[in-house]
């Protein structure tokens, strides 16, 4: 026969020595072997106290039974946790095969083009240029007469113009926004012209009746020669790389005068080594384009270039029709999806 | 321009290889295209190594030989040459290929030994008539290596030159000689013309005249004095026509043209070489010897060279004889009055035609010539009587006859004027000082007269041919560009900050791309052409006559786009653009604005294996992604979403103002494609106004204020716990969400902190044309919790409100 203070104290040390044994299992054996030592049906230490209650006075059972109670309740949670320290227990967030495909979202894309504008963009801001824009229908002064182009000339032959009317049309080079900025700011100025111009060229592999150009400007006193050749070489190493080397021919543009037309030295990774690819049109803007726009052209000099971005944007990925970049077909535009 | 290097050297006698020359002028000049050799006849015949060598069993002067011809495979060749050795490399000649005088190399059998391809000579490969034996070649050249290039130059080179419209005297010969005499500093030649024939036509004397002169019985008169300045005419009589010599049809044909007979042929040389258009008639076929240069009569015709009978355009200059017109002038001569074998008297015409009044005949006629792209241009006026001596002289040299008279009318050029240079502007412009000295001798070695006037003044009289050399400019490009731009240097120097800020739209088409890519969206460029008539914006010249308008709206182009994708079976199809639009105007040009449109077509979602059939985009995806899109253009104004009538969906409103639509795009579409959704909104007008007037500043103060973005103002975190309820309620047909929510918000008060819409039901239990919509209300206190007793009263309040202005019942 056993007394309520034995049969509580026995109930403290089953709650005491369980706590700590089940605390010293590192493995699910050592845990579920401690389990059946404590509350295992036949022989668990708790279950054999419980089967002694009926050995106790009647008035001492009720307090008994809430020490076993409570005993018991101090082992299972140690148990609990002690099992969740072991392995975690499988978590219904947590997929069975994680080598299933991912949930996408639709990737947008930037149009090849823009991507070349970007990064020209983002060099010539480095050296200080912005940007400026303007309207894509011109008049003939804005798009030729202010550009030193002389009316009824050959020079013009090569701006195979599309016309709203006798004297207005669509612009056949983003120039008109250098006259305009002219116009209308004081030196210094600094700036690049993105834009879509027009050429009445039917589409074919490598033409299109309207393309992007992208030019730039820069007037002040004293900008010479030299600021044009080193501004642009900068331009070639930071686009291309440091080792890419360049140089100028002589070329003609009604706008510029000295006129010249840049190469750089590039390989096309098409097994025929390296070659010289003309990039972009240049050279020092010609007096009568100060002069028309009401700029002093003995006091202010400054030059210009031009580039077209549709040609860097095809020899880098390799398009072989230029008629991929304005179909819009989604399977061409999604291979450049970020 | 095609350039003989040969001919061009005849003119600058130079040591230079084609290649090194076609460099020379590419570096100073000209862009040279193209650089092809003219023995492309032997361009097939390769490097061969004779590695062994024994006499033929059957023959006394035989060799049988194993070459290697890089293939791989030695192969068996029998040669009759004295010299063949082995260990020694000649031209070999590879079966199947065919050598210059039309021999097919076959596999052939010589005296019973299969010989496989052919070792050859200088003379069976044309290089030269000598014939000792087999050529021996001294070269490291590996067998197989293209005999053109082991062997250097090696017959005439073509240089293929892009002559641009400034430069017209490089349309010859001679002047593209005087490049390489001024950058080599080679003396110029006179070229292949014997002097003594020469002096010969220069002893005829020379009858001038004003406008009219008659002498030999031949008459020149000319009407049109503003279109044809100065007219030379030479009469040669006792010719026999007939085939050039060898070295005159050679030249021709070294510059890609053809030979036709000695006549015709001479007056392209001097074309060719000296850039002077010639043209000669039989003097027998122009009605009482005469030539009139007037203005064409209404209603004219002339058969031309080419065969085509033409009506002559009006305002056309042409040359007539006593009777008709026989040449349009400056662009092609007639038939009836061309040299034919039959002819023995000639008139050559050595004229000077005004470009402007070429260009207007070329274009109206729709007729180019050799001779019109050189008028067009210019040709130097000054060298007009050296060339018609010249081309007189190499006729009486190639097909007989007699000058016997020159006749001289109109005015001879004026001399060029000159142009003032200060070698401080030189180096100013320049960036890098440039001695006088040099600026001097460079200058002279073009052909210019140079004049020191003073330490800072030249003064500078350009050639003749050099109509492009007007001002100070002019003249400093030629200094440059003849030291070679390799000297300027490449130094980055200070620079000044300009004035002009970014274009405020550039900025916001940066913002409203961002924010399409980031959504899934496609950036397109397509043509702004449409045959829509929206714009009435017609081009005067389209391209294609079924699409001659400007666009008014970027949507009717991404429709067409989306159109081209359903075709080729892509049904998934976000695209959008910024780009400009055109509208009528009350000004010159049309009003311009800056649209982004966007569309939204196919699924919502890519599908993935937990929902293999994502929902397609609808009119709740457009309004989205209108407001989205309308906060990222005008990002300090209050944005809404007004319902509009059919076909449109919404109205977009940005400070109340209109600013863009959104609607169903209507297009061609195949069954099994979704609908199409889409968002188009007016960034902007982009100004076309002029700025000022030609020659004059603005003078504005700085422009181009950037969009105001509105900073974020803090709200405190809320401290307090929110509390609310839903409510299920009964709408009547008429009564629209926006005005239960009118209500819901003005009674809820100023705690209302949240109120959505979570539901949306029609049909079984409800009454019909009513709809049961849910709404979500969170409310809260900032300083503490609310009661449920206050939320209860509040809830009454908006159901007893709903109930008297709308109608609207609490869903039983």
């Amino acid at each position: 026969m056993t007394t309520l203070a034995e049969f509580l104290t026995r109930a403290d040390a089953i709650a005491r020595d369980g706590t700590a044994l089940i605390r010293a299992a590192v493995t699910r054996d050592a845990l579920d072997h401690a389990r059946v030592g404590l509350l295992g049906r036949k022989q668990g230490q708790l279950t054999s106290l419980m089967a002694m209650l009926g050995s106790l006075p009647a008035e001492d059972r009720r307090a008994a039974g809430a020490a076993v109670n409570a005993t018991k309740q101090t082992l299972e949670l140690t148990l609990t946790s002690a099992e969740a320290a072991l392995a975690p227990a499988p978590d219904a967030s947590r997929p069975d095969d994680l080598t299933m495909p991912g949930r996408d979202a639709w990737k947008g894309a930037v149009h090849p083009v823009s991507l070349v504008i970007d990064e020209i963009s983002g060099i010539f801001r480095e050296l200080g240029f912005t940007i400026a824009l303007g309207p894509e229908a011109e008049t003939e002064w804005y798009n030729f007469g202010a550009l030193n182009f002389p009316p009824d000339h050959p020079a013009m032959e090569a701006h195979d113009t599309l016309y709203l009317s006798d004297d207005t049309l669509l612009r056949t080079h983003t120039s008109p926004v250098q006259v305009r900025t002219l116009q209308s700011h004081t030196p210094p100025i600094r700036i690049l012209c993105p834009g879509n111009v027009y050429r009445r060229d039917f589409f074919d592999a490598t033409h299109a009746p309207s393309f992007m150009q992208i030019e730039g400007l820069c007037i002040d006193e004293g900008v010479s020669f030299v600021d044009l050749k080193a501004t642009l070489s900068e331009f070639v190493r930071r686009f291309y790389s440091d080792a890419a080397r360049v140089r100028l021919r002589p070329s003609f543009f009604p706008f510029v005068e000295p006129g010249a037309e840049m190469d750089v030295e590039v390989d096309l990774n098409d097994g025929k080594g390296t070659r010289w690819v003309e990039i972009l049109g240049c050279g020092m803007v010609h007096p009568n384009v100060l002069d028309a726009a009401g700029i002093d052209s003995e006091k202010y000099s400054g030059w210009a270039f031009g580039m077209g971005p549709a040609r860097i944007a095809m020899s880098r990925h390799k398009l072989p029709d230029i008629r991929l970049l304005y179909d819009s077909d989604v399977r061409f535009l999604e291979q450049f999806a970020q | 321009m095609i350039v003989s290097h040969a001919w061009l050297r005849s003119f600058a006698p130079h040591d230079k290889a084609a290649h090194a020359i076609g460099e020379l002028l590419n570096d100073h000049t000209v862009t040279l295209d193209g650089l092809e050799s003219l023995r492309n006849d032997i361009a097939h015949i390769v490097v061969g190594l004779v590695v062994e060598q024994a006499p033929h069993p059957d023959s006394d002067h035989l060799s049988i030989t194993k070459v290697d011809d890089g293939s791989g495979t030695l192969l068996d060749v029998v040669c009759g040459a004295p010299n063949v050795t082995a260990g020694v490399k000649y031209p070999f000649a590879r079966t199947g290929s065919t050598m210059p005088d039309g021999l097919k190399i076959e596999k052939r059998k010589i005296r019973g030994q299969t010989s496989n391809g052919m070792l050859c000579s200088s003379r069976e490969l044309k290089l030269s008539g000598d014939h000792d034996g087999i050529l021996a070649l001294t070269t490291d050249a590996a067998p197989g290596t293209p005999i053109l290039q082991v062997l250097g130059e090696v017959g005439d080179s073509q240089l293929n030159l892009d002559v641009l419209p400034n430069r017209p005297d490089l349309l010859s010969h001679r002047g593209m000689a005087r490049e390489v005499s001024a950058l080599l500093g080679v003396p110029l030649a006179s070229g292949d013309l014997s002097a003594a024939s020469r002096d010969t036509v220069a002893a005829t004397p020379v009858t001038h005249g004003a406008t009219h002169a008659t002498t030999d019985g031949v008459t020149v008169h000319i009407d049109d004095t503003t279109s044809c300045p100065r007219y030379l005419a030479l009469v040669i009589r006792g010719v026999t026509v007939g085939p050039s010599p060898d070295w005159l049809r050679e030249r021709l044909e070294s510059a890609g043209s053809r030979s036709i007979n000695n006549v015709v042929d001479a007056t392209n040389y001097i074309l060719l070489g000296l850039g002077q258009p010639v043209h000669a008639f039989d003097l027998s076929r122009l009605a009482d010897q005469t030539i009139v240069v007037r203005k064409t009569r209404d209603g004219e015709t002339l058969v031309t060279l080419d065969g085509a009978e033409r009506t002559i355009a009006a305002g056309t200059t042409v040359i007539c004889d006593a009777a008709r017109p026989v040449a349009l002038a400056g662009v092609m001569g007639g038939r009836d009055s061309e040299v034919t074998d039959a002819t023995t008297d000639l008139l050559l015409e050595v004229a000077c035609f005004e470009p402007r009044f070429v260009r207007h005949v070329r274009r109206v006629m729709g007729l180019s010539t050799d001779a019109s792209y050189r008028y067009e241009r210019g040709v130097d006026a000054a060298a007009m009587p050296d060339a018609a001596l010249q081309c007189a002289a190499l006729i009486t040299q190639v097909a007989g006859g007699t000058v016997t008279a020159r006749l001289d009318v109109g005015t001879p050029a004026d001399p060029r004027g000159s142009v003032k240079l200060r070698p401080s502007r030189v180096t100013k412009l320049l960036g890098d000082p440039v001695p006088v000295d040099e600026i001097v001798h460079i200058l002279r070695a073009l052909g210019c007269a140079v004049d020191v006037i003073s330490d800072d003044q030249l003064q500078v009289t350009p050639p003749s041919w050099r109509q492009d050399l007007l001002i100070e400019v002019d003249v400093i490009e030629e200094i440059v560009r003849m030291r070679g731009f390799d000297m300027v240097s490449d130094e980055l120097r200070a620079f000044r900050p300009g004035t002009v800020r970014d274009h405020p739209m550039h900025l916001t088409e940066l913002r409203v791309r961002e924010l399409l890519v980031g959504r899934g969206l496609y950036e397109t460029r397509p043509m702004p052409f449409t045959k829509n008539s929206t714009s009435g914006m017609r081009l005067q010249n389209p391209l294609a006559d079924d699409e001659p308008f400007l666009r008014a709206s970027i949507l009717d182009t991404l429709a067409r786009r989306a159109e081209y994708n359903l075709n080729r079976m892509e049904g998934d199809v976000r695209l959008f653009e910024v780009g400009h639009v055109f509208l009528p105007s009350d000004g010159r040009l049309p009003r311009e604005e800056v649209h982004v449109a966007a569309m939204l077509l196919g699924k919502r979602r890519p599908a993935h294996f937990t929902e293999p059939d994502p929902p397609v985009f609808d009119a709740w995806d457009a309004k989205s992604l209108a407001i989205d899109l309308a906060r990222a253009a005008f990002p300090d104004a209050s944005i809404a979403l007004v319902p509009a009538d059919a076909p449109l969906l919404w109205r977009v409103t940005a400070h109340g103002r209109v600013v863009g639509v959104v609607q169903r795009v209507v297009m061609d579409k195949p069954v099994w494609a979704a609908d199409a959704f889409g968002v188009e909104l007016d960034l902007g007008v982009m100004p076309s106004v002029d700025v000022a007037p030609a020659g004059t500043h603005a003078h504005l103060a700085v422009t181009g204020t950037p969009p105001h973005v509105p900073h974020v103002l803090y709200r405190p975190i809320p401290a307090m716990p929110a509390a609310g309820f839903d409510l299920a309620l009964v709408l009547p047909a008429e009564v629209r969400a926006a005005d239960v929510e009118v209500v819901l918000r003005r009674e809820s008060g100023e705690l209302l902190e949240l109120l959505q819409v979570f539901d949306e039901y029609r049909g079984e239990h409800l009454p019909e044309g009513k709809r049961s919509v849910g709404w979500r209300l969170q409310f809260r206190h900032p300083e503490r919790t609310l009661r449920d007793k206050e939320l209860e009263g509040r809830r009454g309040k908006l159901v007893s409100a709903l109930q008297r202005e709308l109608g609207v019942t609490v869903r039983g």
